[in-house]
């Protein structure tokens, strides 16, 4: 299947799956992030310049701190800089563990070969290759961007009289009916009931009616008799 | 067993579970739970393992198998992290990781010392033996200031009435914000099958090697080698590991061994990483020397003299003998 999910196996021998963040909401997260570090290196200017000499001296250590360590202090701190929280994104290794101080130096260090020859094309370049979505920085570190999983996952079906499915379904097609139940919540209702619409053959009934019957059928499954 | 009745047994465990996360994902100051709590969390992570894995094969709804699969995930995050007090971490890297990592990859190191010392020495003697040759790596305005610099005449280099302990505060920001981007640069761009490293190694060799030839044959030798000789042991040493940890990023890329490139990349680039902090460390203390010691005018040019010799005996030293181990013969 053609879609952004990575799947790797952990060593207890499930599948874990991680979400890959694309070049756009990755650009999205930089502009923050230049946005905030740009505003600290100014603000470090107009606080220290009063100091004279030594407020010169300040000013070139926060700016050298900023501009090659904030991406790494952040990622220590929490798996992501400001901008990447904001947007939900996090970085961790390939195989899903928090990133450590090589990793993350690594992939912050070669934002200088990513940005070559001009605003980062080598980087952007690469993670159109890549099927991982990685820059350069990330295929040496053995890194990715992913976006972390904050939904609410308690299970919230639509409470109806279960009812036994009609004829028998395999356990795909189970898994879709209780798949559409468990989103009514997402659905506008007239998608809701053009998508059960599909279905009429099945639960010989229209509109709300078929939606309800989804519903029911859901409960049962979900429940039992 | 149905989805439900599933969720009913195990539900209280999942709570306590993930109640559990909550808490380690906390910072230390911040957690409430106690080592006899934790100590049956990799167990706990087990069983949900199990459970996700078995609810996978069961085609229970997406929503449980979600829930699940984000414990997991979250679990996971907290077994497998490196959980060592930092400090602890950096007296086990000088004391052994770094020199080690050095003689490791010694061809790599000796490549990048005949990659900037080879043109430097060239460049230096060709510049003493011929002035003009300067000008084909600087122009002319920046030869005119590092000549003014270190113009005996001038002695502005010294620690007088104009130069006071605030303009060296100044002088250590600039030379951390200057050296260490030049090394971060010449290693990062090793990434491109080494070239960007071949070339900073090799221009930064030509102007430092010109330099020094030029202002020696002006005959500014007091002033411009008792001010350089104090870091130049910490400094062009720390700028050739850069050359060098650019270098073995291009190494996977020629002869990958047995591995695929990717995979023998993400191998050596961890040695790499590894070697630029410690060449980063290098160049702090450089800086320091730089902008204390060097400059001072107090201290007389023979002791300048003999604690550079000094300093080039310790790194020296430092790489030759430091963090050997008595099985390695």
């Amino acid at each position: 299947m053609l879609d952004t999910i990575r799947k790797f196996e952990i060593p207890e021998g499930v599948d874990l799956e991680l979400r890959l963040a694309g070049p756009v909401v990755r650009i999205n997260a930089w502009l923050i992030d230049f946005i905030i570090r740009s505003t600290i290196q100014t603000a470090a200017y107009f606080m220290l310049i009063w100091l004279g000499n030594i407020g010169w001296g300040l000013i070139l250590l926060t700016i050298f701190i900023v501009e090659w360590f904030y991406p790494v202090l952040f990622e220590l701190y929490q798996g992501a800089t400001p901008g990447k929280k904001t947007l939900n994104l996090y970085v961790c290794h390939d195989d899903g563990t928090p990133v450590n101080w090589q990793s993350s130096m690594l992939r912050n260090l070669l934002r200088v070969a990513d940005f070559l020859p001009f605003g980062y094309a080598l980087g952007l370049l690469s993670m159109f290759i890549n099927k991982d979505f990685k820059r350069l920085g990330d295929i040496a570190a053995g890194t990715v961007v992913v976006y972390r999983n904050n939904k609410n996952t308690k299970i919230n079906l639509p409470n109806e009289e279960p009812s036994p499915l009609p004829l028998p379904l395999t356990i795909t097609e189970q898994r879709s009916i209780l798949d559409f139940a468990e989103r009514h919540d997402f659905l506008s209702i007239p998608r809701q009931q053009e998508l059960s619409n599909i279905l009429t053959d099945l639960t010989q009934k229209q509109n709300k009616d078929s939606v309800k019957e989804l519903h029911r059928y859901a409960n049962w499954l979900l429940k039992g008799q | 067993m149905k989805q439900i009745q599933f969720e009913n047994k195990y539900n209280a465990s999942w709570e306590n579970f993930s109640y559990l996360i909550n808490d380690l994902e906390k910072s230390k100051k911040n957690q409430k739970t106690n080592l006899l709590e934790r100590y049956d969390f990799p167990r706990q992570y087990r069983e949900v393992c199990n459970q996700l894995a078995i609810a996978k094969q069961r085609h229970y709804s997406p929503i449980l198998i979600e829930r699940l699969h984000s414990l997991v995930l979250r679990g996971h995050e907290q077994i497998y992290r490196n959980k060592t007090f930092w400090l602890w971490r950096v007296i086990e890297f000088l004391s052994s990781s770094f020199p080690n990592l050095i003689r490791k990859h010694y061809k790599i190191f000796w490549l990048a010392t005949a990659l900037f010392y080879i043109p430097a020495i060239a460049m230096g003697i060709s510049c003493f033996k011929n002035n003009e040759i300067i000008y084909s790596v600087m122009d002319q305005s920046s030869v005119a200031d590092m000549e003014y610099m270190y113009d005996p005449e001038n002695r502005k280099i010294g620690r007088n009435e104009a130069r006071q302990t605030d303009t060296d505060i100044m002088m250590f920001g600039y030379y951390i914000f200057n050296n260490i981007s030049v090394g971060f640069r010449t290693f990062a761009s090793g990434i491109l099958l080494g070239l960007g490293s071949i070339f900073f190694l090799f221009y930064n060799g030509l102007v430092i090697g010109g330099v020094s030839g030029y202002l020696t044959s002006l005959g500014f030798v007091e002033t411009f080698w008792s001010f350089v000789s104090g870091h130049g042991s910490f400094e062009l040493t720390a700028i050739v590991i850069c050359g060098m940890a650019g270098l073995l990023l291009a190494k996977p890329i020629f002869s990958p061994g047995n591995m695929t490139r990717i995979d023998a990349l993400k191998l050596t680039a961890m040695d790499a990483i590894q070697l630029v902090m410690g060449a980063a460390l290098m160049l702090v203390v450089a800086a320091f020397i730089e902008a204390f010691w060097s400059p001072s005018s107090f201290i007389t040019t023979n002791i300048k003299y003999i604690a550079a010799a000094f300093l080039w005996l310790i790194v020296i030293g430092y790489f030759i003998f430091v963090g050997r181990t008595s099985d390695e013969g």
